[in-house]
């Protein structure tokens, strides 16, 4: 109950803040911030409940950008329909995805989603209709009612997805789901003699981690007024995608939302007040020190403190 | 003699080039205590893994209680009754010791949790387990491994319960507690393939052994028999 009210205190409080007067660069800035909450919530289902480290975020999401270019070149479909094609692309890939698990377990498994990523890039590099190599400028549709600019309007549907994406994945934990991806995590072998129906779970996994990541990245076209396939299908989005939820914690839901809060935003200001560059580095390190410092993240180190205070 | 509750006919493996089991037939009958021998590499826990679904046996049948499990998957097996713990304690280290009971109490016999954690702690009450139940599973000595392996299978509520090397490093002591656990377990009605290298323990506990040698069954008959067999000594020492 708690979580809910929470939840539907935030879509209010993004609907309020692009209402308002808030500076439009926050917004420019938040919707990246936000679109990180979603992918590595939607990571975390996958890599972090069940233990399939996917490298390849940024096929997930480019694949949701094209979907969502192809349907607004040939149809000028609204952005709602983009996003819900792009999570069925994204699902449709997730399944393919989930199918592998069957053979690859561990590092082969996250080797393979690193090359379909090159795959997805190398077919759209070779595809005219949506630009190919040079990508395709668009123009943004007339922004709808209350929003004083599509950016704003974009923050709020990015804010109403990533409490959908985080709904989803809080669902997926506390219930009888979330115990079976932790047993094929643990021990794929004895989770399926436990009766867990490992195949299924897996696929289930695969697929929503998919939908959401290629919902997250639907919009992206739009907000950029632009589509090109190396940033589209960029590493980076898998880099950020594991590094986020590792920094803020894989068990919990939290754990993502708190790792993309937290790094998206310190990226969102080194790139203003450094450079755009170092922001990678950032990621880098943040990961490095976690891993090594407080494996369980952030939190890990907070049951950490609780514990030592309730002593 | 009563119809058998798994019934093995024919069964072959191969890995590759070399042959894990050589058509492998046995019946096994409800509440027996069987024991399967055997030296290393003589295909044991191949054709465990191929009765509890880890691995698909290429030829032959399995039967359990009547119907034909050969191409079902390892859950659905579990779900008609077969629980199998492993040679090498494979506990679902990040949970606790109750929840690794969770696992088959909400997948196998679909209990709330309120119910299965009341299920749950009877059974590690049994088996000796119940001041561990919040402990992590990585936190527990080797007999407690083997203690968990047997209780998470146990979660599963089978009718046929293989204890893949329940034993094997433990002390004397040790193999005492867990040989315990399975005759009290089979009291209750469950029948058991106990796999075991330590002799003593299975001589003690099967009604009926069966060794296996290269993929091929040797042979068959009371403890007390299979010891004098002079293939069943050669197997071992190789004389």
């Amino acid at each position: 109950m708690k979580y809910w009210i929470g939840a539907v205190l935030v879509v209010i409080a993004a609907f309020g803040a692009a209402l308002s007067g808030i500076n439009e660069y926050f917004f420019y800035a938040a919707y990246i911030v936000l679109t990180f909450v979603v992918l590595s919530t939607a990571w975390n289902i996958l890599g972090g409940y069940a233990g399939y480290v996917n490298f390849g975020t940024g096929a997930f999401f480019g694949l949701g950008s094209y979907s969502a270019v192809v349907l607004f070149k040939a149809l000028d479909a609204p952005l709602i329909v983009q996003i819900v094609a792009g999570a069925a692309i994204g699902a449709a890939l997730g399944f393919g995805v989930g199918i592998m698990t069957l053979r690859l377990r561990g590092i082969f498994f996250a080797i393979a989603t690193v090359a379909i990523l090159f795959i997805m890039e190398t077919f759209m590099v070779n595809w005219r209709y949506v630009g190919g190599a040079t990508g395709l400028q668009l123009l943004r549709p007339e922004v709808m009612a209350p929003f004083g600019s599509y950016t704003r309007m974009l923050f709020v549907v990015m804010a109403l997805l990533a409490v959908i994406a985080v709904s989803i994945a809080r669902y997926i934990q506390v219930g009888w789901i979330g115990r079976g991806l932790r047993a094929i995590r643990d021990s794929e072998e004895a989770a399926e003699c436990s009766g867990v129906p490992t195949l299924r779970l897996k696929l289930f996994a695969c697929v929503v981690s998919g939908a959401l990541m290629g919902a997250a990245g639907a919009p992206m076209p739009m907000y950029l007024s632009f589509i090109e396939p190396a940033s589209s299908f960029s590493l980076n989005w898998g880099v950020s995608a594991l590094a986020m939820p590792m920094i803020g914690g894989t068990g919990h839901w939290i754990g993502p939302v708190i790792g993309a809060l937290l790094l998206g935003s310190i990226q969102q200001i080194v790139t203003v007040t450094i450079s755009n560059e170092i922001n990678v580095l950032v990621v880098g390190v943040l990961l490095v020190l976690f891993v090594v410092l407080a494996p369980d993240g952030v939190v890990g180190l907070f049951r950490k403190w609780t514990r030592r205070f309730s002593r | 003699m009563d119809p058998a509750l798994l019934q093995v006919k024919n069964v072959s493996k191969h890995f590759g080039g070399f042959t894990a089991l050589a058509g492998v037939s046995l019946d096994i009958a409800p509440g027996e205590r069987f024991g399967l021998i055997g030296p290393n590499g003589s295909g044991k826990t191949t054709l465990i893994n191929c009765i509890s679904g880890s691995l698909r046996n290429e030829g032959g049948s399995i039967h359990f209680s009547g119907s034909e499990i050969s191409r079902l998957p390892a859950y659905r097996r579990t779900r008609l009754g077969i629980a199998r713990s492993f040679q090498i304690p494979r506990p679902f280290h990040s949970m606790s010791v109750l929840e690794n009971l969770l696992v088959p109490s909400a997948y196998v016999t679909h209990l709330r949790d309120s119910e299965g954690e009341a299920k749950a702690m009877e059974i590690l009450a049994d088996i000796g387990l119940a001041d561990k139940a919040h402990a992590l599973a990585n936190q527990l000595s080797q007999v407690e491994l083997r203690k968990l392996e047997l209780a998470r299978a146990m979660a599963a509520k089978p009718r046929l319960l293989i204890s893949d090397e329940a034993m094997a490093g433990l002390a004397g002591a040790e193999v005492d507690e867990v040989l315990k656990i399975l005759f009290d377990l089979n009291a209750k009605g469950i029948t058991i393939i106990m796999i075991e290298h330590i002799m003593q323990a299975v001589m003690r506990f099967s009604q009926r052994v069966v060794c296996l040698d290269a993929g091929k069954i040797i042979c068959e008959g009371p403890p007390t028999e299979i010891v004098r067999n002079p293939d069943v000594q050669r197997a071992y020492l190789g004389a």
